[in-house]
């Protein structure tokens, strides 16, 4: 189970971006996390794994999450990659095996297999040898995904995932996330397209500077609770006289 | 040119000061070029100027204590690592003015000491380098400082990599990337305050970052641009002492400017960016 305890969020500047949300997800599942803009969705994540000054704790499996951090992947909001670095698609995917390395070792054939094997997963392996920037935004997310495949991450955090990517990627990443999920991983995944939220998870977090409802998916997803979330009270919905 | 260079190995053979002059820039060059891979992928370069202008006044001070200039000009080195990151930490000054403020105020604080105190150094050969009078105990200095240096980057290449790359992957995925970006520092400063005597203050940061700029160039793989930019610091540095010995002319600026012409040639003709092979084209 991962369960997240009165997680409380803010920044330097003094923005309280969430407070005391809290959460519990089952293992083996795939979480959307929904809410509007400026709503705290991105902070959620980065409080769990603790990238930002936070209060409160995650844990997985009944043990914090910096224990965890080596079976723990989280692919960023697009956007901070350099795309000129001088590295291939297949190396880039085999940085996802040097959290297990450990100090002083070099990938060696395993890892080498594992990167193979997560590219053909993808469906990218013609592009190995290219330089990343070479490829589209929906290919390199492709390339991304392999490389928390190739991590053999246990907890899979990803952020707006499908923002500007073309549909047949995105079509791969989701499949492959719900072929993940049964196999065992735990996964969460910041979203804002409604219409295919019932599609993509079995379970929701709504949020809106805090959890606002938590739980599967047929539950979660009502029309109250939307409401609620993305601040819409009936009033907006009447014709303006 | 071919007796020049004719007689420029006879004096190899014939002056030692001259063989070890010659592998000095060598080694410099190599370990430069390896360690500026790392400064302009990070976007540091600007950082690797300000670290070497910044340790003048450490050397007048290790002067006035008879110790080593080694030792002061690291410790201003780390100073103004430290510094530079503290205002960018605790103020919305962003980081190329806090450069700016912090090693102007060093160098002048630098050259305030040295022109006043009653020193045997000589500011040009601080500011400018001069590898053919380079002092055994500096010389041997430079060789072990390579060696941890290189060192360094050969055990910790997949750790450095991944934390240039992807700093958000590597610190989720548990790595101590703050322990990596003192240890890049650190290495900055140190290759910095070697290579003083060789190109100078004011030059050292062409060692630094024109030949790995000129290996960004020329490859998309980080493991070649590393032997690359170690190449060509080494060829600027031998082709440099030469045209330095054969033509009288100062070793650092020679040195830099043989550089700067390979940058300059694999910029215009280099076949993927070239502008010249952009330029004709149809």
């Amino acid at each position: 189970m991962l369960s997240i305890k009165d997680l409380s969020v803010t920044y330097s500047n003094g923005t309280h971006a969430l407070e005391k949300a809290d959460a519990s997800l089952p293992e083996s599942s795939i979480t959307g996390i929904i809410g509007p803009n400026g709503g705290g969705k991105s902070s959620f994540l980065k409080g769990i794994l603790g990238l930002v000054p936070h209060k409160g704790q995650a844990l997985f499996k009944g043990q914090a999450l910096d224990k965890f951090a080596k079976n723990t992947a989280y692919v960023e909001q697009k956007g901070n990659l350099d795309m000129d670095f001088p590295i291939s698609v297949e190396q880039c995917v085999l940085l996802g095996t040097y959290p297990k390395l450990g100090l002083l070792k070099r990938p060696g054939k395993r890892e080498k297999a594992l990167a193979g094997e997560a590219l053909s997963r993808v469906g990218l392996s013609a592009y190995k040898n290219r330089q990343i920037g070479e490829l589209s935004g929906g290919q390199f997310q492709r390339v991304l995904i392999a490389r928390t495949l190739a991590q053999e991450a246990e907890l899979i955090l990803l952020d707006e995932p499908f923002v500007g990517i073309d549909v047949q990627s995105e079509k791969i990443i989701v499949s492959l996330l719900q072929e993940l999920a049964k196999e065992g991983a735990t996964i969460l995944v910041v979203h804002h397209d409604l219409s295919k939220v019932k599609n993509y998870f079995d379970h929701l977090i709504l949020i809106n500077k805090t959890v606002i409802a938590v739980g599967p998916t047929e539950i979660v997803y009502s029309k109250e609770n939307l409401q609620k979330t993305f601040d819409l009270p009936a009033v907006t919905l009447l014709p303006s006289s | 040119m071919g007796t020049a260079l004719l007689n420029f190995i006879n004096d190899l053979s014939t002056y030692a000061f001259l063989r070890h002059a010659l592998y000095t820039a060598i080694i410099l060059g190599v370990s430069c070029g390896m360690v500026g891979c790392f400064i302009i992928l990070r976007g540091l370069a600007l950082m690797g100027d300000a670290i070497s202008h910044a340790v003048l006044p450490g050397v007048a001070i290790s002067y006035l204590l008879h110790i080593s200039y080694f030792y002061g000009a690291v410790a201003f080195g780390l100073l103004t690592a430290l510094s530079i990151s503290f205002i960018g930490q605790h103020s919305k000054i962003k980081s190329d003015a806090a450069i700016g403020i912090v090693f102007s105020a060093f160098l002048a604080l630098g050259i305030i000491l040295i022109t006043k105190i009653q020193s045997a150094i000589n500011l040009n050969n601080i500011l400018f380098g001069n590898v053919l009078t380079i002092k055994e105990s500096d010389r041997i200095l430079t060789y072990v400082i390579s060696g941890i240096v290189l060192l360094t980057i050969f055990l910790f290449f997949k750790e450095l990599m991944l934390t240039t790359f992807d700093r958000v992957m590597a610190q989720a995925s548990g790595l101590p990337v703050k322990f990596i970006d003192y240890m890049i520092m650190i290495m900055l400063t140190l290759i910095t305050v070697v290579s003083l005597q060789t190109v100078g203050v004011i030059l050292v940061v062409s060692l630094l970052i024109t030949p790995a700029a000129t290996a960004y160039l020329l490859t998309q793989k980080l493991t070649t641009m590393l032997w690359l930019s170690a190449l060509i610091g080494a060829l600027s540095a031998v082709v440099g002492l030469f045209l330095s010995v054969t033509y009288n002319l100062p070793s650092g600026v020679v040195i830099v400017l043989v550089a700067a012409s390979i940058f300059t040639f694999v910029f215009l003709f280099n076949q993927k960016t070239g502008l010249a092979w952009k330029a004709f084209r149809p």
